[in-house]
């Protein structure tokens, strides 16, 4: 009988280890929705800030975020599909595919404070690109590269051998069986992993403070050289900087609420598109 | 990471020239991640080493004070590390029960419907932005911490390590439950073979089966938080002082970096101290990860999975 109620006691501090870590994250969304949507408005989406950042809208921000993750995309995806592409048709030796592998994993587990430096020191200072769009599409990407290699890996893998083999044996080249066969298969795999990475992108702020982002620029960017307003940037930066408190944590719940959303919509649909592809091949 | 080689027949015709260069651009290209992780050691070394002329790496790595804009200047950063250390430890204290548990929960408890929903939430959780914690930190937390514990300032180490702990929950939750899941089911059908209920067979034979993978989910998630810049950034106080409870404000490595780069004049003395710190955060992490890798290694090999 003791045992029986050991184990009732036992299940139930897992239950209540899982409840309490679905009742912290829910807080944190509700807090941030509930307050949010209060400032949400066609305005706050589309207009600039007026009045020093008390009034007005937070539209620079928004296109300001669109860009640095389409730059990092641009960067990351042709660079880490080939690098995919290389490690699972090619691969010549398994010394080679292993120091890659290591630096892939390694990579990934930079803190992203430290790509904010490598950025700053090369892209912002030695390539004299400054405090710009481009450098930090630059580091996000680099940032993001290890995510976008390993789904585009794992897309690669799930390709059938049997289908290589096929076009193969009808006289295909290897570069003719990956463009004709390989990719156009693994297309859905890939994209998943550029959804991830566009979620990941959108909410980093550590390695834009000092490649990218200014807390106030005038209207928009007008080349890859300026320097930009981000969401999460400009969340950080209205609760630190500024005056008028109560006005900028309003705002900063708004930029919050859209980042969140953005973040939770765009991630949610690769893990859906991802569970679905997993459950249609096993 | 399951591994597969999916490497085709090697000999295989189309050795023209076109295929070759195309062969050689994707080579070229692999190299990417090796040339920029060489990239941020060099980068680190180049721009951090020059503070060691002005401070020993002894007096950098122990001094007790931080004072980098003082005239004279002191760079000794070890209140900086303990407070990561400290931070990170807390955070240790609230993701480690609630990650494992979550993982155990989901591993044992939760029927395949539950499991369904909850996995992927528990992964979608995981994408929120550090900013967005932080930022919650600051207008609900620290407010309360106040109030609760009567304290002057809100922003301190437990703050930090609170957010930092709930942060890291879903991953370390992800990665524990996958290790959960490659514990052979004939594990279980033996314990209960011999009479033991679900409960012993959970605690006396899946937990130690997965311990590595386990260990590998923790240090993981203390890797993350270690690593964490913004959140530490704008709730853990700022405070360069030694810290002492977890109720003083206090200034982790990376919040150091991120709070002090845009004031440090390119080339000065600060600017190399804050690089260096950045080497030893580098060091760090790169080593965290490093033991997980081979502790995942070892747990694979033990239950007789491919390495």
């Amino acid at each position: 009988m003791k045992t029986k109620h050991i184990q009732n006691l036992g299940f139930l501090c897992l239950f209540l280890c899982m409840a309490a870590t679905l009742f912290f994250l829910g807080l944190i969304i509700y807090f941030i929705t509930s307050r949010g949507m209060r400032v949400i408005s066609w305005e706050f989406l589309t207009q600039v800030p007026r009045m020093s950042m008390t009034q007005g809208g937070v539209a620079p921000a928004i296109v300001g975020t669109l860009y640095l993750v389409l730059g990092a995309i641009l960067f990351a995806l042709p660079l880490g599909l080939a690098c995919a592409i290389y490690l699972c048709e090619y691969s010549p030796k398994g010394f080679v595919v292993n120091i890659i592998r290591i630096s892939i994993n390694n990579l990934a587990g930079v803190p992203s404070v430290v790509f904010g430096l490598f950025g700053l020191a090369v892209f912002v200072k030695f390539f004299h690109f400054g405090v710009s769009i481009l450098s930090g599409s630059l580091t996000l990407g680099i940032l993001v590269l290890p995510l976008i290699i390993s789904s585009a890996q794992e897309a690669l893998i799930a390709v059938p051998q049997s289908i290589r083999e096929a076009s193969f044996s009808l006289g295909a080249t290897r570069w003719g069986t990956i463009k004709n066969i390989v990719l156009p298969n693994a297309l859905p795999g890939i994209l998943t992993g550029v959804i991830l990475s566009i979620g990941r992108v959108a909410g980093e702020t550590a390695p834009i403070l000092f490649t990218a982002a200014a807390f106030y620029i005038r209207g928009y960017p007008k080349s890859v050289f300026s320097e930009v307003m981000a969401l999460p940037y400009h969340i950080y930066a209205l609760m630190t900087e500024g005056t008028h408190r109560d006005e900028q944590t309003a705002i900063a719940y708004g930029c919050s609420l859209i980042l969140l959303f953005l973040v939770l919509f765009v991630s949610g649909l690769a893990i859906y598109i991802r569970q679905k592809q997993r459950s249609q091949h096993v | 990471m399951q591994e597969k080689p999916c490497r085709v027949l090697y000999n295989h015709p189309g050795k023209t020239m076109k295929e070759k260069i195309i062969r050689w651009v994707f080579t070229v290209l692999a190299f990417a991640s090796l040339v920029f992780l060489l990239g941020i050691v060099i980068v680190l070394f180049k721009e951090g080493l020059p503070i060691f002329k002005i401070v020993s790496p002894l007096n950098f790595l122990f001094g007790k004070s931080w004072y980098p804009t003082y005239s004279p200047a002191e760079f000794g950063i070890l209140p900086l590390i303990l407070s990561s250390f400290l931070v990170t430890l807390g955070a240790l204290i609230v993701c480690m029960p609630l990650g494992v548990g979550s993982a155990l929960y989901l591993n044992e408890l939760a029927g395949n419907r539950q499991k369904a929903i909850l996995k992927p939430v528990i992964e979608l959780l995981a994408s929120i932005p550090s900013v967005v914690y932080g930022f919650f930190g600051v207008v609900v937390v620290t407010p309360y911490l106040q109030k609760t514990f009567n304290l002057p300032v809100g922003m301190c180490a437990l703050n930090a390590s609170l957010i930092l702990g709930i942060m890291a929950t879903p991953t370390v939750c992800s990665i524990a439950e996958d290790a959960l899941n490659y514990v052979p089911h004939s594990f279980r059908e033996a314990s209960f073979a011999v009479g033991a209920n679900r409960w012993q067979t959970l605690t006396q034979v899946v937990i130690p089966a997965a311990g590595s993978g386990i260990s590998t989910a923790i240090i993981l998630g203390m890797s993350r938080a270690i690593g964490e810049t913004m959140t530490v950034l704008m709730v853990a106080g700022g405070s360069s002082a030694m810290p002492r409870s977890f109720f003083d404000p206090v200034r982790p490595m990376t919040a150091a970096i991120a709070a002090e780069m845009g004031e440090a004049p390119m080339g000065s003395d600060h600017y190399h101290a804050l690089f260096a710190i950045a080497l030893i955060l580098f060091i760090i992490t790169f080593i965290f990860n490093v033991v997980a890798e081979i502790i995942s290694r070892r747990f694979r090999i033990k239950l007789g999975l491919s390495g």
